[in-house]
């Protein structure tokens, strides 16, 4: 008789402490994120000592890889369809609405004006690869960056430029970005970098 | 009555606990989903203001330093630094000195030469850390000394074999000798000069 009363004995365990547990968790990180933008190429960014935290809106980020490939981002979509159209412009291009649609929802950008339709028509998949192989052109006969970023500021005057760069970047194509911003008039930026553990002087 | 009351309690009885087991996996999964995709920590940035590349500016509109409190930094590849005092003799090979990039190199030569701000900076700080003064005052003050006078100006001139990596370094070398006057400038011949000289000296 003993036996089977413990057998009987349930096994069941009270979930529901558990499952307030996650859900607050869950909560805490829904409201926290900023999803990590998706990035054609990867940068490991320099450490720094500097504190100061990127704002968080108008945001024009510059990222340029080890190669020296340059790609750009806006925070917002709107800026981002708009740059598109006045750019095309620029260079005698219009764009359909689905083209600009897609364009806007691309989280990095950077490829040659002159190949963007025919890069809007790939399937999504492609893209991405392609992107990687790609770069605004940043040569001084050519230089689709300072029209972007001309542009850019024309849409909306409060756009902060941030550039990203990887610490193995040579100084040369820092240079030329910099001496293309400089050209613009554009003289106050921010520099991303990652925080380094303050070694004090103490 | 003793018999209806059993039957009540047992019908009471007849189960309402839910099995919350589906739904904690459920919250894991999610859970897992944000954290992944989320960054916690926003980049940190580094603020930086270049000098305009107006031809237009006359000579009496750039500010002339004090020879005597220019330092100019050379940035070379493989990681070389490079400095010289005030205006070197260009043609003696050993005007240029080299050093390095950690705690010893650079950043010792810069509090020596900065020793008068970096001391007023570190008594504010200990002041702050007392709460004699608001961090509002004490930003003041540092801003004040930073840009006060006989303070030394560091002039950045990177080669371009030099990374982004070495102007990050340096730059913070900036904030943490509390250098208030700080320039990039492109390197001139003469500088290329000098590292060719010190180089092949040595």
């Amino acid at each position: 008789m003993a036996k089977v009363k413990i057998k009987k004995q349930d096994t069941f365990i009270d979930m529901t402490a558990m499952s307030d547990v996650t859900v607050l968790l869950l909560t805490f990180f829904m409201l926290t994120s900023t999803f990590v933008k998706k990035e054609p190429v990867q940068v490991a960014t320099p450490a720094s000592v500097s504190e100061i935290k990127i704002p968080e809106t108008n945001i024009l980020s510059i990222l340029v890889d080890k190669t020296g490939k340059v790609f750009m981002s806006f925070d917002k979509q709107n800026d981002q369809r708009a740059v598109l159209e006045a750019v095309g412009e620029e260079y005698g291009m219009t764009f359909t609405p689905s083209e600009s649609k897609k364009f806007s929802i691309q989280s990095t950008f950077g490829v040659n004006i002159k190949q963007m339709k025919s890069f809007l028509a790939l399937p999504e998949a492609k893209m991405d690869e392609i992107l990687k192989t790609q770069g605004i052109p940043t040569d001084s006969v050519d230089n689709q960056f300072k029209v972007w970023v001309k542009k850019a500021r024309e849409i909306n005057p409060d756009l902060r430029i941030a550039i990203k760069a990887d610490q193995a970047t040579p100084y040369k194509v820092i240079k030329n970005v910099m001496n293309s911003l400089q050209d613009l008039k554009e003289n106050r930026y921010n520099l991303i970098t990652s925080l380094k553990a303050v070694s004090e002087e103490e | 009555m003793a018999q209806t009351k059993t039957g009540k309690s047992k019908q009471k009885k007849f189960s309402v606990r839910v099995d919350f087991t589906p739904m904690v996996d459920m919250n894991m999964l999610l859970i897992t989903f944000f954290m992944l995709c989320t960054t916690l920590s926003k980049p940190q940035t580094m603020e930086i203001s270049m000098p305009s590349n107006d031809d237009k500016i006359t000579d009496e509109q750039k500010s002339k330093v004090k020879e005597s409190l220019a330092v100019t930094l050379l940035l070379d590849g493989d990681n070389k630094l490079y400095f010289y005092e005030g205006i070197p003799n260009w043609e003696d090979p050993n005007a240029l000195k080299e050093t390095t990039y950690d705690a010893n190199g650079l950043r010792a030569f810069l509090i020596q030469k900065n020793a008068r701000v970096v001391n007023r900076v570190r008594e504010l700080k200990v002041q702050k850390r007392n709460l004699q003064i608001t961090p509002e005052q004490y930003d003041a003050q540092v801003k004040e000394l930073k840009n006060g006078k006989n303070t030394p100006t560091v002039i950045i001139k990177a080669t371009d074999e030099a990374t982004y990596k070495n102007l990050i370094d340096v730059l913070d070398e900036m904030q943490i000798c509390n250098i208030g006057k700080y320039v990039i400038v492109p390197i001139a011949d003469t500088d290329k000069q000098l590292i060719q000289a010190a180089t092949t000296g040595l």
